[in-house]
Parts: C-alpha cells; sequence; structure tokens
C-alpha cells in the first residue's frame, strides 16, 4: 500500500546467492543501489538510457538493464551480478576466456557482456553464432570490434559442455 | 529523478484505487524511468503493477488469443502459440529493442510508450504535444518523423506490438474506477486532430487489463517487417505487418498496417482493397506496397521513407505466397 514520501526505502532481496537488506533513498535505480549502497562497482554505468548495455544484471536469471529497474523492483527477486560470477575463488569459464583471448580491452563494457553470455549460455548451451550476436546485440563495445567476444563466448560454451577446446588461431587482417 | 510515493498494488483494484492526483502506472518501467530522468514527468506517486498476479498470462480461448498487460516482449517473442498462429506479433516483440530491453518491457506498456520525437523528448523544446505553440520536427531535424498525418504534430507512433496487433483486429479491455471497457485498438489511439496532448483515450485511473487478438480465419497468414538503420538495437525507419487470408494463391483479404509512419499506427487501406480477389504476385504486390504511399505528405528529410515502406510492404505481401 501507499508509503508516503519516505526519505529511505528498506528491502530484502538475495543478491549472488546471499540475502541482503539495504536502506536507500526509494527514487534510487538498481544500478545506485548497487553500486552506492551495496559498495558493488562491478556493474558499470553507462548512457543511463538503456542504449549501451554496460550496466547488465540477472534478475531472476534474466538480463536486464540495471540503469531503468528501481532499487524498490527487486524485492524478493534473485539479483547477480559480475561479482557473483566466480565460484569458490575460481573465474567463471566465460571470464576465462574473455582474458585469455582479449576479448576485455577497456573492459568497461566487460561485465554487461559476461552476464548476457551467462544468461544465454545457460538457456542454450550450444548457440551458433548468429545467435551469439542476437544475444549480445544490447551491449556496445567501442574497443574490441566484437569478433574476440564472439569467439570467448563460443570457447566457454564448448568448455562448459565439457569438451576439449583450443581458441582459434589469431587471424589479423586476413593473415595467420 | 524527482521524489515520489510508491505503492505496490496487489490486485487491478487497489492499483485503481491509488490513481489519483499526480500518480503514474509503472508496469516495466522502461519508458517511465527514461521519462523520469528526462524530467518530463514529475509524478508524486509510482503505482507498481508488476507484482498483480493474473495479468502475466497468454492464453488461447474460443474467440482468440488473450494476453495479458505485464507479458513481456521476450516471452511473446518465444512463446510457441503465437509464434506458431501469430507469427507476425512475435516477430514484432523479437525485432524490437534490445534482448535485455525485451526481457523488461510489457506489452501494455509497449502500447502506452510516449513519442520518441527527439524534440518531444527534451525538455527543453516546448512543443505542441507539450502545450507548446510549434513543433519543432516539422522545419527541423525530421528524418525519423512521419509521413502521413504530419501537419500539426509529426511524431511517429513508437508502439511495435500495435502495428501487428492492430493488422490482427485487436481489442484492449480498460478497466477504471467505473468498471471496464473494450476498445478496439483501432479507436484506442488519437491523432494530433483529436487531442494533440495525448496518443491514446486511457484515463488516467485505467489500466490496461488484457490484449484481445480475435481468432484467425482460416488460412490466414502474417508477417512482419522493421527496417531500421542498423541490424540491431534501432528503431525503426519502416516497419510494416501483413495478415492475409488466402484460398489457394488468391487474397481473399488483406489487412496491412505501417508502423513509424505516421502518429497512430497507420492502416493502408487503399492497399489492402486492392489486394483483395487478386492472385499474389510481383505485380499485385508491388500495386499494393504503391498504394500504401499514396497520399503520404513526406517533409524534408524523411522523403526516403517512401522507397522504404514500399520495399517492405511489398516483401511481406509476397512473403505469404511463399510461405
Amino acid at each position: 500500500m501507499t508509503e508516503g514520501i519516505r526519505q529511505k526505502a528498506h528491502i530484502e532481496f538475495r543478491l549472488n546467492d546471499e540475502a541482503v537488506e539495504v536502506a536507500f533513498a526509494p527514487h534510487k535505480t538498481l544500478l545506485e543501489v548497487l553500486r552506492e549502497d551495496l559498495n558493488l562497482t562491478g556493474t558499470k554505468h553507462g548512457c543511463e538510457l538503456g542504449e549501451c548495455g554496460t550496466c547488465t544484471v540477472l534478475v531472476d536469471g534474466r538480463a536486464v538493464l540495471s540503469c531503468l529497474v528501481l532499487g524498490l523492483d527487486v524485492e524478493g527477486r534473485e539479483v547477480t551480478t559480475v561479482e557473483g560470477m566466480a565460484e569458490e575463488g575460481r573465474l567463471h569459464p566465460l571470464q576465462d576466456t574473455f582474458a585469455d583471448l582479449g576479448a576485455a580491452q577497456c573492459g568497461y563494457c566487460t561485465p554487461g557482456f559476461l552476464l548476457v553470455a551467462k544468461e544465454l549460455l545457460e538457456a542454450n548451451p550450444q548457440p551458433s553464432r548468429e545467435e551469439i550476436k542476437e544475444a549480445l546485440a544490447g551491449n556496445l563495445c567501442r574497443c574490441t570490434g566484437y569478433i574476440k567476444i564472439y569467439e570467448a563466448v563460443e570457447l566457454a560454451a564448448a568448455r562448459m559442455r565439457g569438451e576439449e577446446a583450443r581458441p582459434a588461431k589469431e587471424i589479423i587482417y586476413g593473415y595467420e | 529523478m524527482n521524489r515520489f510515493e510508491w505503492t505496490d498494488a496487489a490486485t487491478v483494484h487497489e492499483a485503481i484505487s491509488q490513481l489519483n492526483g499526480r500518480a503514474v502506472v509503472k508496469a516495466g518501467g522502461v519508458d517511465l524511468l527514461d521519462r523520469l530522468k528526462e524530467g518530463l514527468e514529475a509524478p508524486q506517486r509510482l503505482v507498481n503493477i508488476r507484482n498483480i498476479r493474473g495479468l502475466d498470462r497468454i492464453e488461447e480461448g474460443k474467440d482468440g488469443l488473450r494476453i495479458g498487460p505485464l507479458v513481456t516482449l521476450a516471452r511473446l517473442s518465444e512463446d510457441k502459440l503465437v509464434l506458431e498462429r501469430y507469427t507476425a506479433l512475435a516477430q514484432a516483440a523479437g525485432r524490437a529493442a534490445t534482448p535485455q530491453i525485451r526481457n523488461m518491457a510489457t506489452a501494455g506498456g509497449n502500447l502506452l510508450q510516449r513519442p520518441r520525437c527527439w524534440y518531444f523528448r527534451q525538455e527543453e523544446f516546448h512543443c505542441r504535444r507539450k502545450g507548446g505553440e510549434r513543433c519543432f520536427a516539422l522545419d527541423g531535424e525530421n528524418q525519423y518523423h512521419a509521413i502521413f498525418d504530419n501537419q500539426l504534430c509529426a511524431i511517429v507512433h513508437p508502439s511495435a506490438l500495435a502495428v501487428p496487433l492492430m493488422a490482427f483486429g485487436a481489442r484492449v479491455v480498460l478497466t477504471g474506477s467505473k468498471g471496464a471497457r473494450e476498445v478496439e485498438l483501432e479507436r484506442f489511439f488519437v491523432t494530433p486532430e483529436q487531442d494533440i496532448m495525448r496518443e491514446n483515450i486511457i484515463a488516467p485511473d485505467e489500466l490496461i487489463t488484457e490484449i484481445k487478438v480475435p481468432r484467425l480465419q482460416p488460412a490466414t497468414r502474417s508477417f512482419y517487417i522493421k527496417q531500421g538503420e542498423k541490424e540491431s538495437f534501432d528503431w525503426p525507419v519502416a516497419d510494416v505487418c501483413a495478415v492475409l487470408q488466402t484460398k489457394g494463391n488468391v487474397c481473399l483479404k488483406a489487412s496491412i498496417v505501417l508502423g513509424a509512419a505516421a502518429p497512430v499506427p497507420w492502416r493502408a487501406s487503399k492497399a489492402e482493397a486492392s489486394l483483395a480477389g487478386k492472385v499474389i504476385n510481383e505485380q499485385s504486390a508491388r500495386e499494393a506496397a504503391r498504394l500504401s504511399m499514396e497520399g503520404a505528405t513526406p517533409l524534408a528529410q524523411n522523403r526516403y521513407k517512401l522507397a522504404v515502406f514500399e520495399a517492405i510492404v511489398r516483401r511481406a505481401i509476397l512473403r505469404q505466397a511463399s510461405s
């Protein structure tokens, strides 16, 4: 019911597999709550208007833009940020392959890419290049030209399927 | 963003009872948060309807398809029933915006978006639609603006779903403090001549509580095409839905609606009439496509849209013949 204009909202939700409770000004976006009130700065602040994808997090397993979600909206839900991708001190296979293949340069877009790729591979363990392109279409990268990102997702997918996979040989300007 | 009260409504009735004064409805929140951040609106209260149960169903009954207003674009684009029978609707949902936005945005919210005209979205431009004196697009940057009904205000209607829904003859159920009413989508949208300050007839205390798509006639197929400047992540410069009922390769009835063409989803009546009773082929499709642009009044920078529309209208018609 109506709660009046309050200085602070107080909610509980699950964040990276842990129960958290947090108080914040009610007009704050999830992005601001994560970065400013929960000190999880892995989620990046980009365009603020839903155009760049760098603030992507998973809510109940689906990729959403945390700049267009109010903090109040995740009460009782399950939120995953890039900080929640590593398990027991081991990086997620996507994090490994992004690092190994140079799929991150300046790195600002990387957390968003990692999370949409994680959503994709959980739904579709063997995506085609076209399906990967489609899934990552909401994320902008101004450094890599995307090819290395696609290759990193493909390699991580293969490893997660338990296949012995090596990175594709690097090709520069058409020469191996 | 301004400070606001927050109401988490558990039922439709509870939401409606809170919709007074300067209150606005929040569902997916995609367009609303954008408007709040741009300073276009400063509501006193947000009424969150996202957690109301039962408003997120897709069901097929005797009289057709019923879509809850909270169904996301992602779900519409993936739903087997929608994909199989109401193909154009799934295609439109799946081509809109980006995967993340499709995970958030709802069907009801998609129909109720405010215009994306850059003059309307900028706080600094006090245009006619915001109570000002002039439309800045008419002699400004108008490459993405309307080519029909653009004398007073040249916005294009921003809803991707409205294009197939109107072509299917859908209706919306609006529920408010005085009860529920059912309106054809065709009469739901408002032209600038009717009221320049709004895009539809919904009252401040009403919610869209259902979208109804009538049962399709036998041998009816639908196809949606969106043409943007880029392959992904873009608003359409032109989009079209063609719903054709056929017998063999003869078209019995055609319903063709254009998006990004006018301040409301735009029915191409002459194109529809020209196809009825004709064999669907290159020639009849070309003629219908040409007629779909008859009466257009392009602005200084958007004449190119005519050729784009002609191409996608023709292709959407021919896809039915080949499918």
